[in-house]
């Protein structure tokens, strides 16, 4: 079976790859582009560590045919940071506590972008529906909540 | 295994190659059949997908709303004027995966699965269907009864009359992870009020069989009546007539025929 050609944008770099036919977005972003940040879970969208931003829109990678982001933009986990210095989603993450394992993270930290870039002050019930797709079996989601918060509070007096 | 992906730019060729190839299966927001292919399903070989613009489209300005199949819950709850599906559209999953799913593809997901299609069971909605001879419209009682043998078919639309007020139709999700997870049972009540007394009640409930149901027994106590403390109470004991649940791990049957009467008297007294 012939290979597709595949080309979006990936953390605002063109990328151009071939897929096999029904390839999900995950294993082309991990195999094929190298970007290790989205990670597998459950592969069943039940997990949400896969999470990315497809047109700024919180998605799971790993349900995503890869060919449906032909065109589009695709943000990553390691999109994030700028230059040298973290993303403040990740430093309140580093100050809270909100990794243990860290491997809810990746999508924990995608699932918040995508409330902040639209809601710039969430309240705590916000944040909880918005990282209700991603499951952490280390903290108990108290301090990622509080870290989120915390991200958002630091924005508005910025 | 690599599959074959035939992506169309319109719904009816799209409705052709899914109807002539029995391996193939219609990919919407892949929350099914991507799902199904990272387990490793092998009985799907071609992948169809449509580009059509008809099939996310909303027109919901009239007293008849109608959805496009390809329609996400994301954009059901964007759309003030379809208020009334709200709740069931924000039952349904986290952000993502209501980013991601679609009306279309909620009508075959299986139980636990498949909460917004108990909302439009209880508001008779037809189900617009293309299969190898042409368009043609299917009570959702109907569809859903024969569901088995719908995957030759691609859904198109659902359409619905919208309800009177915001009291004549209700839903609930009964889940034992907050603020989401799988239904332990969803139920949801249209209650058309006529003169002071229902009619045309239609109660239609999740995870109570193989597919979403309607609970008749329960509608017939209600027709007729006001919906008053007795008979709200004759149809909470009759809810559980007719059913067939079965035991998976959110719940077992036996725990399923005890709650949907308590659900039921719930939902039909306004109970949180």
């Amino acid at each position: 079976m012939s290979k597709i050609p595949l080309q979006f944008r990936h953390n605002g770099r063109d990328v151009a790859i071939f897929v096999d036919g029904g390839t999900n977005l995950l294993v082309a972003l991990r195999e094929l582009i190298g970007d290790m940040t989205p990670k597998f879970g459950c592969g069943q969208g039940g997990c949400g560590t896969c999470s990315v931003l497809i047109d700024g829109e919180l998605h799971l990678s790993c349900l995503t045919l890869a060919e449906t982001v032909a065109g589009r933009s695709v943000e990553t986990l390691d999109g994030m940071k700028q230059g040298p210095n973290l993303h403040p989603l990740q430093r309140a993450f580093a100050d809270h506590f909100a990794a243990q394992c860290g491997y809810c993270t990746p999508g924990m930290l995608m699932a918040a972008k995508a409330l902040l870039d639209r809601n710039p002050a969430p309240s705590r019930d916000e944040v909880v529906e918005a990282i209700s797709g991603n499951i952490c079996r280390c903290t108990g989601y108290e301090p990622i909540i509080n870290a989120i918060l915390a991200a958002a509070g630091g924005r508005v007096s910025a | 295994m690599a599959v074959t992906v035939k992506t169309f730019a319109n719904a009816s060729e799209a409705a052709g190659a899914l109807s002539s190839d029995r391996s193939a299966r219609y990919v919407g927001g892949g929350t099914l059949v991507m799902r199904a292919l990272n387990e490793g399903d092998v009985s799907i070989s071609t992948i169809v997908r449509a580009s059509d613009q008809a099939l996310t489209r909303i027109d919901a300005s009239g007293p008849r709303v109608t959805l496009g199949a390809g329609v996400t819950f994301a954009r059901v709850l964007a759309e003030r004027d379809l208020a009334f599906l709200h709740a069931p559209a924000r039952s349904i999953g986290g952000p993502a995966v209501r980013n991601m799913g679609t009306v279309g593809g909620n009508l075959f997901a299986p139980s636990p699965y498949g909460d917004f299609t108990v909302a439009l069971l209880a508001l008779d909605a037809i189900i617009a269907v293309a299969g190898g001879f042409g368009a043609r419209d299917i009570p959702i009682e109907e569809f859903l009864q024969a569901r088995e043998r719908q995957a030759g078919t691609l859904v198109l639309s659902v359409s619905c009359t919208r309800p009177a007020s915001a009291e004549a139709f209700r839903f609930r999700k009964i889940a034992r992870i907050k603020p989401k997870g799988g239904a332990v049972i969803t139920l949801a009540a249209h209650l058309p009020i006529s003169g002071g007394r229902i009619a045309g009640a239609r109660i239609a409930l999740g995870s109570m069989a193989p597919t979403q149901i309607r609970a008749r027994a329960a509608e017939r106590t209600l027709e007729g009546r006001s919906l008053d403390a007795a008979t709200i109470a004759a149809a909470a004991s009759a809810a559980a007539e007719g059913t067939s649940p079965s035991d998976n791990a959110l719940g077992s049957a036996w725990y399923r025929r005890e709650i949907v009467g308590v659900h039921l008297r719930r939902l039909l007294s306004g109970q949180e």
